[in-house]
């Protein structure tokens, strides 16, 4: 009889548990306080010695330092000590200090009584005040005086750009030098090779200096109209300063065989955009919103490499003020 | 102890402190490990001060150029700038510096995985909501500061890597629509690579100005968490009203020092060990010199991501460039992350759940399935466009072509998250369902026979 009084009650919480959405409400939890001391007694001597061995590390670290700073002597060294300091914390916090799990209350945060009061001492200082919207506004004025006292000294860390990416040290007849000063000659570049130029005499590290000297069969240049005679026998300049975000577009891709792959192309190592250099460095692949800009050519009667105008258009990452070739 | 000498007793009388002191000793910490991981933030932030404070008694932030003489003989006799002269002798001559150097290296990277960790315990568990969330967007603002502070910090070392990296940044500032070509001129002081003072610039920025503003923020991130504590995971006797757990006398207190010391231990540990950031292999920097498979440390790897990804797309109007290029993937890729995290308390309140409590106890990520799966999916689309970053290395390792992998990139930046979000959201509800019919023994009833 009671194991069929069992059952009912069993099958009767089993559907009921089924039917009625929350669960019976859980038995009161055993206080999660307490509180455990003592410990094996291996556990003072073992933290002692593990203290006492970081103390012998440490010091061995700042010995060596002195003495034979190897790196990783050094590194294994005071490692070692802080490791050992590690594990002396951890043998006192689980083996010989008291073990406790505790309980706080946590405060209230939000008491209404409170907040009012609070709110009663921040309206008290305007009793007897008259002409607050004066005050107001004058105080006003004092902040954006403030501001700009503290803002516009800002300007103060740089020039405008101004004409910056637009004017470069490249103007026609100038001479393209190597990165020794020496000038370049037609001669020094061949098909699939590429050269970095930089004008005669001007400072190197300014970003309208760099070019990149490349070389390509004539009769495949597809150039820009108005660029016929940018490129004499094939050799073409483009800035070196990559038009996304102006890092050296340093590497070169030309293909041996063109029947498998792709067109000779100047591509930027940073994010990989990419420029056929036989369509005036048309974007073909890669983020940069506008080609590589393109220095005209000249080949002087010595076969040096001249300059025969300035960039085809601002150099440099784009901002507000760089026209969009269309 | 005579009276006199009693330190409690000494401090006492002058501030009058020990109660406060009493309520800090037994402040109570719950036990769980993920609570662990701010610690870790902490600790590693400890051993940037302290190895940071060395290096920058041997840094000189000048771009004037010196000839190079040291016992690296590719370098020797070489025209490279005081700057990264400066970090090769620190890191060749100085004693311990290349210890100091590759430790702090690690701590960065260390404290920004971090942070990063200890933001998904805080999402995942719901551990934002009222009263906390202005401490969470402290600790938003916190990781945004660390990740500056880490690139500016590598851009001090004037090798290869750093001036590319400068480089892309003076790009992505140049793209601010409107304002960016004169802001970039203003923080360069000149055209990049800038004027003489920018490295001054950047290294006040970076052993003060981004420093102090972190330490502040770790200060004001701790004092506002002391009055409502920490949260708690529900268990026996923890309620929405107490904390259970160790206090920090004795108890918290040991494990903590024992944690940082085990911290500081592996930092060292990696610094003395592992190489990292050969500068002398990389080279000294020049505007007209790159290198491809260039990389920047992991905290970045989502916005070169970004940049990468990007389509060659630029807003321009009566031929200006309105919306330059690096724009989208440099800075409103970012903005959009961290608008998302700062908003997503408020968000999640109007949007999913419309409660407006005090929450102490927290969440099992299943407890939310929404707010999971949202964030499994945020996390996979910056995920993979962090992945997208590295589809150079991919190219290098698997052959796979780089093209290809940008082309496909482009579609499962959108095309993941979706997934991962429906997927995330049944297995939450299966999980909550499970719950509630146990497969296991049904529910046995037994009579009281007396």
């Amino acid at each position: 009889v009671k194991r069929l009084i069992a059952l009912l009650v069993w099958l009767w919480a089993l559907l009921r548990g089924r039917r009625a959405g929350p669960p019976p409400p859980r038995p009161p939890a055993p206080d999660p306080r307490h509180v455990e001391t003592g410990g094996p007694a291996w556990g003072a001597p073992l933290a002692a010695a593990l203290l006492v061995l970081a103390g012998a590390a440490l010091a061995a670290f700042g010995v060596l330092v002195v003495v034979d700073p190897d790196t990783q002597l050094l590194g294994a060294t005071i490692a070692g000590g802080l490791f050992a300091l590690a594990a002396a914390f951890v043998v006192l916090a689980s083996f010989v200090a008291p073990r406790e799990t505790h309980v706080e209350e946590r405060p209230t945060l939000d008491d209404p009584e409170d907040r009012r009061e609070t709110e009663q001492v921040l309206a008290s200082a305007g009793e007897g005040v008259s002409r607050r919207k004066l005050l107001a506004g004058a105080a006003g004025v004092t902040g954006v005086g403030l501001v700009a006292a503290a803002g516009l000294p800002i300007t103060a860390l740089g020039p405008s750009p101004g004409d910056a990416t637009t004017d470069t040290p490249w103007h026609r007849g100038r001479r393209l030098v190597d990165e020794q000063g020496i000038p370049i000659k037609a001669d020094d570049i061949g098909p699939g090779s590429f050269m970095t130029a930089f004008p005669e005499g001007a400072d190197k590290r300014e970003l309208g200096s760099p070019v990149v000297v490349v070389q390509v069969d004539p009769s495949t240049l597809d150039l820009p109209k108005g660029r016929e005679d940018w490129a004499p026998e094939g050799l073409m300049a483009y800035s070196k300063i990559c038009t996304h975000a102006s890092c050296a577009v340093s590497l070169f891709r030309h293909p041996l065989d063109e029947r498998h792959s792709d067109g000779p192309a100047l591509v930027c190592p940073c994010h990989y955009s990419t420029f056929d250099v036989r369509r005036g460095a048309k974007v073909i692949f890669g983020p940069a919103g506008r080609p590589l800009p393109q220095l005209p050519l000249l080949i002087a009667p010595n076969r040096e490499l001249r300059a025969g105008g300035p960039f085809s258009g601002s150099i440099g990452p784009a901002w507000f003020r760089t026209e969009h070739p269309s | 102890v005579r009276e006199d000498r009693d330190p409690v007793a000494f401090v006492d009388r002058r501030l009058g402190a020990s109660k406060a002191m009493r309520a800090a000793l037994r402040y109570v910490f719950p036990d769980h490990w993920s609570f662990l991981l701010g610690e870790i933030a902490l600790y590693a932030f400890v051993v940037l001060l302290a190895t940071g404070t060395y290096l920058a008694l041997f840094y000189s932030p000048s771009e004037a150029m010196t000839i190079w003489h040291g016992p690296y003989a590719p370098l020797d006799g070489e025209q490279v700038t005081h700057a990264y002269a400066s970090v090769l002798d620190l890191s060749f001559k100085t004693p311990a510096g290349l210890l100091m150097r590759q430790t702090h290296h690690w701590a960065a990277l260390v404290f920004l995985v971090a942070i990063v960790l200890h933001l998904f315990r805080i999402f995942f568990t719901g551990a934002f909501r009222r009263p906390r969330e202005l401490n969470y967007m402290i600790g938003v603002t916190l990781l945004g500061v660390a990740i500056l502070e880490g690139y500016v910090g590598y851009s001090l070392l004037d090798d290869l890597l750093s001036g590319m990296g400068l480089a892309i940044g003076y790009g992505a500032t140049l793209s601010i629509p409107f304002v960016g070509g004169p802001l970039g001129f203003l923080i360069w002081g000149a055209q990049f690579p800038g004027s003489e003072a920018f490295f001054s610039r950047l290294f006040i920025a970076h052993v003060f100005i981004l420093p102090a503003l972190i330490g502040t923020l770790i200060a004001v991130h701790l004092a506002m968490i002391i009055r409502p504590h920490h949260t708690q995971f529900p268990g026996p006797g923890r309620t929405e009203k107490n904390v259970v757990g160790t206090p920090m006398w004795p108890g918290y207190a040991l494990r903590s020092l024992g944690w940082f010391a085990f911290v500081a231990g592996l930092l060292f540990a990696l610094g003395g060990l592992i190489q990292i950031n050969p500068i002398w292999q990389w080279g000294p920097f020049e505007p007209w010199i790159g290198e491809n498979g260039a990389q920047p440390d992991w905290f970045l790897g989502w916005l070169i991501g970004g940049l990468r990804l990007m389509p060659p797309l630029e807003i321009h109007v009566f031929g200006r460039t309105i919306v330059p290029n690096p724009f989208f993937g440099g800075l409103l890729f970012p903005t959009v992350v961290f608008g998302v995290l700062y908003a997503w308390p408020w968000l999640e309140q109007k949007l999913i759940t419309k409660d407006r409590r005090e929450h102490h106890l927290l969440d099992r990520p299943r407890d939310n399935p929404r707010r999971t799966a949202f964030a499994a999916a945020f996390l996979t689309w910056v995920g993979s466009v962090f992945l997208a970053g590295s589809a150079d290395r991919m190219f290098l390792g698997f052959g796979l072509s780089y093209e290809l992998q940008v082309e496909v990139f482009r579609a499962l930046v959108w095309i993941l998250p979706v997934i991962v979000y429906v997927v995330t959201h049944r297995v939450c509800r299966e999980l909550r369902e499970s719950e509630r019919e146990p497969l296991t023994s049904p529910p046995v009833a037994v009579r009281d026979p007396g």
